[in-house]
């Protein structure tokens, strides 16, 4: 574990968060989540578990964000 | 879903000659890697996992080709094949072990299915059964169930577009 690579990783990961529940843009507040979801993919390989890291990206990044912009595309994009 | 009847025309006729390329090339690396995380490694864990990469490598095909070639690809039919079989494969593998110590050893008991146990030894079994039948079971089941919820999705999509351009 390096330390000024977690501390970024993790600065980064509350910049995204915060982003992705104050935008307008419901689609944007996807692409967010996954992006979230990579970046704690991140987080976890470099603690040292794979495992979780691959199961993240390809849930979190993957197939929820699919899974999410279908159903985005059967209701509206903004945020009223 | 705004534009009306240009977009729908514009997708239908030009497909993006790269984006198919590369998903056609990249899709069986895919499915590989998938196999490797379900039934690669000796011990338990990774069915879940694998049967998510499997199903993303074919949300991928759907979202490229189109929900009507992804349902070609993958009929209804197969897809509730495999969402039971998965199932099947999992209880049976339990079953199995009732069945083969004749009520001696308790359901996922693996080291109970004697003929396996004869021949690989007791880890060898526990090893063999949870790498090719559990974790098998698991991974076409989630597989299946991804893939069923894409399409259930996407697929209503696709016929109002068509009512779109009826009209």
């Amino acid at each position: 574990m390096i330390l000024p690579i977690d501390l970024i990783l993790l600065f980064f990961l509350v910049i995204i968060a915060i982003a992705a529940v104050t935008v307008k843009d419901i689609l944007a507040a996807v692409i967010l989540t996954g992006a979230y979801s990579f970046v704690m993919a991140n987080v976890w390989l470099q603690m040292g578990s794979s495992d979780v890291a691959f199961t993240e990206a390809a849930i979190g990044a993957g197939v929820s964000t699919a899974l999410m912009v279908a159903a985005i595309s059967r209701t509206t994009r903004w945020e009223k | 879903m705004t534009g009306g009847g240009a977009i729908p025309e514009k997708r239908m006729a030009g497909r993006d000659v790269i984006i198919e390329t590369i998903s056609r090339l990249i899709l069986p690396f895919i499915l590989l890697f998938g196999f490797y995380v379900m039934i690669g490694t000796e011990g338990t864990g990774g069915g879940f996992q694998g049967g998510t990469i499997l199903a993303a490598g074919f949300i991928l095909y759907i979202t490229v080709f189109g929900a009507k070639r992804g349902r070609e690809m993958i009929p209804e039919s197969v897809n509730t094949f495999f969402e039971s079989f998965g199932l099947y494969l999992y209880n049976g593998s339990g079953l199995l072990c009732i069945i083969f110590s004749m009520g001696a050893v308790q359901f996922l008991n693996y080291p109970g299915i004697w003929p396996v146990t004869d021949l690989v030894g007791v880890a060898g079994s526990r090893a063999w059964i949870i790498a090719f039948m559990v974790e098998v079971g698991i991974g076409l089941t989630v597989m299946a169930a991804f893939i069923s919820q894409y399409f259930d999705l996407a697929w209503k999509d696709e016929e109002e577009e068509m009512v779109v351009r009826k009209e």
